[in-house]
């Protein structure tokens, strides 16, 4: 285990400088950042040069990311274009992310589990085709109309909730968003646990529990889900780093200052620091959610071994 | 068994749900009355809180609050009014002798005196500073020295500008500039206490001025918490006890926490909303013509577009557009066609008037003609490019799209040519890849008719993106400047309009509204020339 851990982490490393140094490029492809920064009108072309040399922006492509990656080792993300230390952007949004993540995973495992039981277990009846109808319909409905409709529904209609998230962005403020973030995921978790419990459910194991009369709660839990789960699994832990990365529309929906808003306005304004350095995050946080998806396995099924 | 598991969850669902509603009542009600907070919208400032790096509406309506210059410009009027300045003389339109009032301070104690304004301006010039608005310093003798084209600077300070005593400085320009002291009420000529310069960090991060508000708290990037500055001793104190700036990623958001009632103020009401705006707000709307005029420009810079007799082809296209029928279908009467090339906040006195005359009146037929002989839009079609990413450029691109192939009778003379983001369209135009027509916007800095003009059309200006040049426009526009007498001066200026319409330098499109709604809160509520809310004049009910 600990020698496959290890082996593990070593990939990450090329992994890593891939994912970074083609971001690096496809925000460098897209032109000069300074262009943007004066408005509709032209940069006086002494003062954009200044900007340039400290931004570093008028060294090479290649210089300029090894000069980044140093700097990244040493924790320094570089300046975005307002002065503010891209670390001190990250220090802002993360949190606020993560506990918008965390809310949607919560409700993935939660509602998407349960129902995917229910569902397999009951097979073909009434039950489980309203939720096959429900879940094809939350798939299909694109997540910024989900988004819209809740924040008009519950929060000018019926003022249940605040449409917009206060900067501090606790909580109990982010079930909504998070409910919406997670819709789609939450489908298809629906969907996974459901195949997965009614395939599983004519297997021996299931049957030989059944036989020497254990009672039906724990086939379900101990036997029966703990195999059932290493699909869902996989599914959820990849998509930790997807619902990190991909919370733009919910975020720009609901007013959340976090990742996906910093990433937003880092593209609008072409500012390379503040793009690479939370996608150098998010990387991170991809391949560790994967390592904790393949150790999980284990656990879940004590024949997958790691030599 | 199966059941209780199944209802367990739901409890516990429902709980969660609860708990999220109780969490969601409302603060932020600071009272109401004279002490009352107006809550609004804001977007996050594109660069650093300092007047000459603040190019953006966003930062400048901080600016706006927490300083006053030498001059103010009205804000219903747009007149430029003494302020801070007790008197500004000048006998040659190039020596000007600034006297600053007495008894102003900053919001920490410090005095204003004619230093305070002397030291912002060299910082705001010097070009180590790194400050976007550099460029506003260029008239004043030794700016070349202080922020050389190219190579490093000579000088820290500028030989025009020279502190007299306490209460008085001189400033000597390098050419004749007759409106000059009606420019002072830029902020980028604000002045700036010592605490900037000795500790410039800590400035940034709770800037100080000497305007009607100070700067309660402020978390980059999410809120701005302004109070109220009770000693403030200017004649336009704050109506109100604060005004909090809220951060909001779309403007769809904010409006819609107008309408549920958690914002006082969104001063850009979003373009899908402007249909219901009048309905859902009661008519807590305002709709005011603003100092913002859009055009097409034209790529002089590219032979095709710059051959003789080709002022009729762009004044032809300009026939061949419906401005009436696009800004009342797709902008719903928040922009004004246009008639000339600056903007009716200037006022008949300050130069607006109907120049543009029946060249930008829609003449399908007209069109037709002026198009063919000037030679026909070059290569067949032409592509107005345009930035995708914000501002929804595309709607209205299309539509003049539409609109000239209708009146050409040909359905390829026109395309739109969308580029993905605004920093790459900037980037194309800086360094002259145009090969067709592109949208230009232009923001005034102050009500002055040289503002609308100079800039954008005298050759080689800061941001005239066209390159469009011609000697008459030139030598009018200096004429003007030299002048003293402003009625007169407005009429050079005129002159010079004359000479861009014949020969169609840009297209004038429209003049952009400023569009606000508010909650029944608040009331006295207006927009500045600028299409910024006066803050200061708000009620709290």
């Amino acid at each position: 285990m600990g020698r496959y851990v290890i082996r593990r982490l070593l990939q990450m490393i090329p992994v890593f400088f891939g994912a970074t140094l083609l971001i690096f490029l496809m925000v460098n492809v897209m032109g000069d950042p300074i262009a943007g920064l004066c408005g509709d009108r032209a940069c006086d072309p002494a003062t954009a040069a200044q900007l340039e040399k400290e931004f570093g922006l008028d060294k090479p492509v290649w210089q300029q990311y090894l000069t980044y990656m140093g700097n990244v080792f040493t924790g320094d993300f570089g300046t975005a274009f307002n002065g503010q230390p891209v670390t001190e952007l990250m220090a802002s949004a993360f949190p606020v992310t993560i506990r918008l993540t965390i809310v949607a995973i919560l409700f993935e495992i939660v509602i998407g589990i349960t129902l995917g039981v229910v569902t397999g277990l009951r097979r073909g009846r009434p039950v489980d085709t309203s939720v096959l109808l429900l879940t094809l319909v939350v798939i299909s409905v694109p997540t910024f109309v989900t988004g819209l409709l809740l924040q008009l529904l519950l929060g000018v209609e019926w003022g249940w909730i605040k449409p917009a998230v206060s900067p501090e962005a606790p909580f109990g403020e982010l079930i909504v968003p998070g409910l919406v973030l997670a819709s789609v995921s939450l489908a298809y978790v629906t969907r996974l646990t459901r195949t997965s419990i009614a395939e599983n459910k004519r297997a021996d194991y299931v049957r030989t529990a059944v036989a020497k009369g254990l009672p039906r709660r724990r086939v379900i839990t101990r036997h029966l889900l703990r195999n059932s789960l290493i699909p869902v699994v996989t599914f959820i832990g990849t998509d930790i780093g997807a619902l990190m990365g991909g919370a733009i529309v919910t975020e720009r929906i609901f007013n959340i200052h976090g990742v996906g808003y910093q990433l937003y306005q880092g593209i609008l304004r072409q500012n390379t620091q503040t793009v690479v350095g939370f996608v150098t995050v998010l990387v991170l946080v991809f391949l560790f959610a994967n390592l904790l998806v393949d150790l999980l396995y284990a656990v879940l099924d004590p024949r997958i071994r790691y030599a | 068994m199966r059941g209780a598991t199944h209802a367990k969850w739901t409890a516990l669902a429902a709980a969660v749900a609860l708990a999220a509603t109780a969490c969601g009542g409302g603060d932020d009600s600071g009272g109401g009355g004279a002490d009352g907070i107006v809550t609004s919208s804001w977007g996050d400032p594109q660069n650093p809180l300092e007047p000459a790096n603040t190019n953006e509406v966003q930062g400048g309506k901080v600016l706006d609050m927490i300083f006053r210059g030498l001059k103010k410009y009205d804000p219903k009027t747009g007149a430029a009014t003494d302020m801070l300045a007790e008197k500004i003389e000048t006998s040659d339109s190039v020596n000007f002798t600034i006297t600053v009032k007495d008894g102003w301070t900053f919001s920490n104690g410090e005095q204003v005196t004619a230093k305070s304004f002397v030291d912002a301006w060299n910082y705001g010039a010097d070009l180590k500073n790194n400050q976007k608005n550099a460029y506003f310093f260029g008239y004043i003798e030794g700016y070349d020295q202080v922020h050389p084209e190219s190579g490093d600077p000579t000088a820290t300070t500028m030989s025009g500008l020279k502190v007299v005593d306490d209460m008085t400085f001189t400033v000597k320009l390098t050419q004749k500039f007759s409106t000059f002291p009606d420019t002072l009420g830029y902020s980028a000529y604000v002045p700036l206490p010592q605490s900037f310069f000795s500790d410039h960090d800590a400035w940034l991060s709770k800037p100080v001025g000497n305007g009607p508000y100070t700067i309660d708290s402020y978390s980059k990037g999410s809120q701005m918490a302004l109070k109220r500055w009770d000693d403030y001793p200017g004649d336009d104190k704050a109506q109100n006890g604060g005004v909090t700036l809220k951060v909001y990623t779309d403007n769809n958001t904010a409006y819609t926490d107008l309408t549920a009632g958690n914002l006082d103020l969104v001063d850009d009401v979003p373009a899908s909303q402007l249909k219901n705006v009048s309905a859902d707000l009661d008519g807590r709307y305002i709709n005011t013509p603003a100092g913002i005029i859009q055009t097409l420009s034209f790529p002089f810079y590219d032979p095709a577009w710059n051959k003789p007799g080709q002022e009729k082809l762009r004044q032809g296209l300009s026939m061949a557009i419906n401005r009436e029928q696009i800004t009342d279908t797709i902008f719903q009467k928040t922009r004004t066609p246009a008639v000339d090339w600056t903007s009716p906040v200037l006022g008949e006195d300050g130069g607006f008037k109907d120049i543009c005359g029946d060249f930008c009146t829609y003449n399908a037929e007209e069109a037709k003609k002026l198009v063919a002989e000037g030679g026909g839009i070059p290569g067949g079609t032409m592509k107005i490019s345009y930035n995708a990413d914000t501002g929804s450029h595309k709607e209205w691109v299309d539509a003049v799209c539409n609109s000239i192939n209708n009146a050409l009778g040909n359905n390829t003379a026109c395309v739109g040519n969308p580029i993905g983001t605004f920093a790459d369209y900037r980037n194309q135009i800086t360094t002259q890849k145009m090969t067709g027509p592109f949208r230009a916007g232009w923001q005034m800095d102050y009500p002055l008719i040289q503002n609308f003009l100079q800039p954008l059309y005298f050759t080689n200006a800061s941001s005239n993106d066209g390159k469009w040049t011609n000697p008459d426009f030139d030598k009018l526009v200096n004429e003007a400047n030299a002048e003293t007498d402003t009625a007169k001066a407005v009429g050079t200026f005129q002159q010079a309009e004359e000479v861009l319409r014949d020969d169609m330098g840009a297209i004038p499109l429209w003049y952009q509204n400023g569009s606000a709604g508010y909650s029944a809160r608040i009331s006295n509520v207006s927009l500045n020339p600028f299409s910024v809310p006066v803050y200061n004049e708000i009620k709290v009910n």
